[in-house]
């Protein structure tokens, strides 16, 4: 059974077509990253499967179930949701906050200082929340979207704030969780580092889907040429001749996908080869290629 | 009823750790006791004065202030966490927008409750201890009476309060939306009231004007604790409604009334408020 399936859901709010005819199927255990500008329809998107609003045409099931009804909200318990710029109660200490989330979601305070442990929070349980810097509020705020073991685990930018070795660390938990049977919907746009953890890209522009599948799929569907960094005293042959797009001390060639190893295997066995650097396009250029095709498409 | 009293008591414990619940007690009873000592300082003495000047003069000062601080407790109620994202969160978690709005209410009525009898009680006690012309019987039953209708008065208000919050998407709007509501009750209504009975030369029916008292919380909290002490000479609006003599009891039961259907108003608006 999938986890979440949204069958051409409409959102409109007033004037705004916030998301024209989405269909999404998010299958148990799959690591989820949804993709877009501001006003992409992600948040929309992220809000609609939470059951905060209502869809205005199409059907959303999450769990096999509407989650807008009120008999839904035991489904909850199962969910984990962490927003976008959240401050928490500034008054009450960092345990006190996730105490509060624990008893009202029905889980031990035993599982809120496990938690705090394991975000790495220890030593400022006792602190009031005012005086966390933005890293430690972002950790509190996982720790608050991980009570209860939820099946479902839906991040708006979690990464915001954290610094490298902190985001290294919130990949490898997302992965633990994905181990446990975990499906996870992460919404950023903030790209770096987030491929290896990602099951399946989706990226959204005006409310439509672009692009879907994973980063294979992605650059196939994209076909954007890979770079070529080549040093040394090489002449490389007449038709590679024309590939060549700078040249200062090191060669930068594009080639396409499908020519890659045929040009790897000529380039190797040129005489006076010192080094060679290949350059797939990473997510953020993918990124850039679909929402940058989908404004020029605007633009006609 | 569980997620109710869960969200009351994060709501109390924010009351005692910004120092709202300190700071309204101790107001309460300074005003108290000030107004017991000094009362009589116009007539060229202090010590404290009878029972009767204590309660009407406190609850003519009671009047404006227990409203401002209700509104400024809990204006923000709502749109505070709105701002800050915690409302969002907290409706992902499995409890229903009636209960986050009970719990709040609760909370901050529970405060207002706590102070008001602390601040009120201990100057009670006090003048219980030192003022030698009143009589433990009296000043308990007065005081009973004078703490309950305060608490009811600015449960009101906090219900006034929560309305404007559930209706604003920025906090400085509600802010200033609860200056103008008290600025309406507390002010505006009764010069509306004295205009119109000068400007008609008292020709208004003396049957029907003491009920439009009853419109304004604020005149029922007056009207309960000056009618309580008959004797006392009344001066002022209030002295309209010896008209008709309203009971106790249906005093109370009017800001009851207006309690119970500002609460189902903010329910309504808050159910109906957008993310």
């Amino acid at each position: 059974m999938s986890i979440v399936e949204l069958e051409r859901v409409e959102k409109h709010y007033q004037s705004v077509h916030a998301l024209q005819g989405l269909d999404l199927v998010i299958q148990p255990g799959e690591i989820l990253g949804l993709f877009g500008h501001n006003g992409a329809g992600k948040t929309t998107t992220i809000k609609l499967i939470l059951g905060l609003i209502e869809a205005t045409k199409g059907t959303v099931r999450v769990f096999g179930e509407d989650p807008t009804l009120s008999e839904a909200r035991n489904l909850r318990r199962k969910l984990g949701f962490l927003q976008e710029n959240v401050s928490f109660y500034d008054q009450l200490t960092g345990l006190e906050v996730l105490n509060y989330f624990a008893k009202l979601k029905g889980v031990s305070k035993k599982q809120s200082r496990e938690l705090l442990h394991q975000v790495g929070l220890d030593h400022a349980i006792k602190r009031r929340v005012k005086t966390y810097s933005k890293g430690m509020r972002q950790r509190l705020g996982l720790a608050q979207a991980l009570l209860g073991d939820p099946k479902l685990l839906l991040l708006d930018e979690p990464t915001v704030g954290l610094d490298p070795i902190a985001t290294q660390d919130f990949y490898q938990r997302l992965n633990q969780l994905k181990e446990r049977g975990c499906t996870i919907i992460l919404c950023s746009h903030v790209l770096p580092g987030v491929e290896k953890y990602i099951d399946r890209g989706l990226i959204m522009g005006h409310g439509h889907i672009l692009a879907e599948g994973n980063l294979d799929d992605l650059r196939a569907k994209a076909n954007l040429p890979l770079t070529l960094r080549i040093s040394g005293d090489v002449e490389l042959p007449e038709n590679l001749q024309g590939r060549i797009k700078q040249r200062n001390g090191e060669i930068h060639m594009e080639v396409g996908l499908e020519e890659k190893m045929q040009v790897m295997k000529t380039v190797m066995s040129l005489p006076g080869l010192e080094n060679i650097d290949l350059h797939l396009p990473t997510l953020e250029d993918l990124y850039t290629y679909f929402t940058g095709s989908m404004q020029l498409e605007a633009e006609k | 009823m569980n997620a109710i009293l869960t969200v009351a008591g994060k709501e109390f414990r924010d009351g005692l750790r910004n120092r709202w619940i300190v700071a309204i007690t101790v107001i309460f009873a300074v005003l108290a006791i000030g107004l017991a000592y000094f009362g009589a300082a116009a007539a060229g003495r202090v010590g404290f004065t009878s029972l009767s000047t204590t309660i009407v003069s406190l609850a003519s000062l009671a009047v404006f202030i227990i409203p401002l601080i209700a509104l400024m407790l809990a204006y923000d109620g709502v749109v505070g966490e709105d701002e800050n994202g915690t409302l969002l969160l907290l409706m992902t978690y499995p409890l229903s927008r009636w209960q986050i709005l009970l719990g709040k209410m609760a909370g901050h009525g529970a405060i207002m409750a706590f102070s008001t009898l602390l601040g009120f009680g201990s100057a009670a006690i006090i003048m219980g201890l030192f003022a030698d012309s009143t009589s433990w019987g009296d000043l308990i039953s007065a005081f009973s009476l004078f703490i309950v209708s305060a608490i009811l008065l600015g449960w009101v208000f906090i219900a006034f309060a929560y309305i404007i919050s559930t209706l604003v998407t920025e906090k400085s709007k509600a802010a200033g939306m609860a200056l103008i509501v008290w600025f309406l009750f507390v002010l505006v209504f009764d010069l509306g009231l004295l205009g119109l009975l000068v400007g008609t030369q008292g020709d208004v029916n003396a049957e029907l004007f003491p009920y439009l008292l009853l419109l304004n919380p604020t005149d029922i909290f007056r009207l309960v604790n000056i009618s309580y002490f008959a004797s006392e000479k009344i001066t002022g609006l209030m002295a309209i409604a010896q008209h008709v003599q309203f009971s106790t009891i249906t005093l109370l039961l009017g800001m009851l009334v207006w309690l119970s259907s500002s609460i189902g108003l903010a329910l309504l608006f808050f159910n109906r408020r957008s993310l």
